[in-house]
């Protein structure tokens, strides 16, 4: 397989910041093809045209961030979504995981949505204007997504025994997997000293009062304890379900892949 | 909505023209995932090029964003007469962002004028509307989001 040489590859020439974009784009990338598995299988249909309003805002973002981060590589949005494979991918672990249930997409999405918000806030005082522009913009979008999930939380935690029982084994498995989003390395540590990006604990502190605050009023108790604590994503180390996600959202284009080259011809 | 134009909806941010009839306009997106926004860009390079010009280049802007306020009185006027609620018009008169309170106007019907409306879903049939409904008439009806 050529993937670890084409990443190797990737990581060589991306310039730092472009690397950070990647990340999140490939994050509401992902984010957003689990949200539209969800079409035609939604409870109902408000909950449908929600859940596609938001895949269709994150996949509005992540093609700014793909198209960013590929720009000055000469990559275009549509090669680094459809062309690399799942080592080349630097989603967070978070956003891959398979749906699961109603309170499992609810509670994946309060988590990611109240960390984009922080990240956007913060990242709308970058010293890149461009990204800046991005993340005031995308900041009105993940608040509609973040009101959404706190208001689900807070009427399936409190709301039958089935849904809080449903919503607190979301819970227990997926918490562990929020250590990962704010995990700093090198590269993120070198960019906030620029000013380029939020530093991660910057943003945690507000992302934990917003999200515990919420678990309270949903009477689902304080955030799990626990030392498992899985990452890896932003190095390309993912769980089994990217691989899957990947092969069904890349299938049409390596379908009409040939369509295309002789169309440019 | 073929009778609200961009310029009504405050998608144009700025045309540049020369005296060659070159010219280089700059739109922006209500969301970032508008799946109309290449059709706007390519509607607009049409119109242009149909009236004469040159079109150098139809660019997106982000900065800075698209809010609704950005609709025209026009556009707002032409909204409400094609039954989608417009946004209330609220402008600050403070020059200083930290000291601009966002409240939550009401909304409006655009069927029967009455203000007892209520919210039904923040999601609608396109990312820059929600759905309502009218208490008064028991209408639901689409809004622009705010």
């Amino acid at each position: 397989m050529s993937s670890a040489r084409v990443l190797t590859a990737l990581t060589r020439t991306l310039k730092p910041l472009d690397a950070y974009a990647l990340g999140l784009g490939d994050d509401a990338l992902i984010a957003s093809h689990r949200l539209s598995e969800w079409l035609t299988r939604a409870p109902d249909l408000e909950e449908e045209v929600a859940l596609a309003n938001v895949a269709l805002d994150q996949l509005g973002q992540a093609r700014f961030l793909l198209g960013y981060a590929g720009r000055s590589s000469g990559l275009s949005e549509d090669e680094l979504a459809y062309q690399r494979a799942d080592r080349e991918y630097r989603n967070c672990l978070l956003v891959e995981l398979p749906n699961g249930d109603f309170a499992h997409t609810v509670l994946r999405l309060l988590f990611h949505s109240a960390y984009q918000r922080q990240l956007y806030s913060a990242l709308g005082e970058s010293t890149d204007g461009e990204l800046a522009a991005f993340a005031k913009k995308a900041c009105v979008e993940v608040d509609y997504h973040y009101e959404y999930a706190a208001s689900w939380t807070l009427r399936l935690g409190d709301g039958t025994e089935e849904s809080h029982d449903r919503a607190m084994a979301a819970l227990t498995d997926l918490w562990p997997y929020t250590a990962e989003l704010f995990a700093g390395d090198e590269l993120v540590t070198a960019l906030a000293g620029e000013g380029l990006v939020p530093e991660p604990e910057e943003i945690q502190g507000p992302w934990m009062e917003q999200v515990t605050a919420i678990l309270a009023e949903a009477t689902l108790g304080t955030a799990p304890s626990g030392t498992w604590r899985p990452g890896g994503g932003r190095n390309g180390m993912h769980t089994e379900a990217l691989s899957y996600l990947l092969a069904e959202m890349q299938s049409g284009h390596r379908e009409h892949r040939e369509d295309r080259a002789s169309a440019g011809a | 909505m073929p009778w609200v134009t961009l310029g009504d909806l405050g998608v144009v941010r700025s045309v540049e023209c020369g005296e060659d009839k070159s010219v280089r306009v700059e739109l922006t997106p209500t969301y970032l995932g508008c799946p109309a926004i290449d059709a706007m860009r390519a509607d607009a390079a049409r119109v242009l090029d149909e009236a004469g010009y040159r079109v150098e280049s139809v660019s997106l802007r982000l900065d800075p964003p698209w809010t609704p306020a950005s609709i025209s009185a026009e556009g707002r006027r032409k909204l409400a007469e094609a039954g989608i609620a417009p946004p209330a018009h609220v402008t600050s008169t403070s020059k200083h962002p930290d000291f601009v309170v966002p409240l939550s106007l009401g909304v409006r019907c655009p069927r029967c004028g009455s203000i007892e409306t209520a919210l039904l879903s923040r999601f609608g049939a396109s990312p820059c509307q929600e759905l309502r409904r009218c208490t008064a008439c028991a209408e639901p009806f689409p809004a622009v989001r705010s």
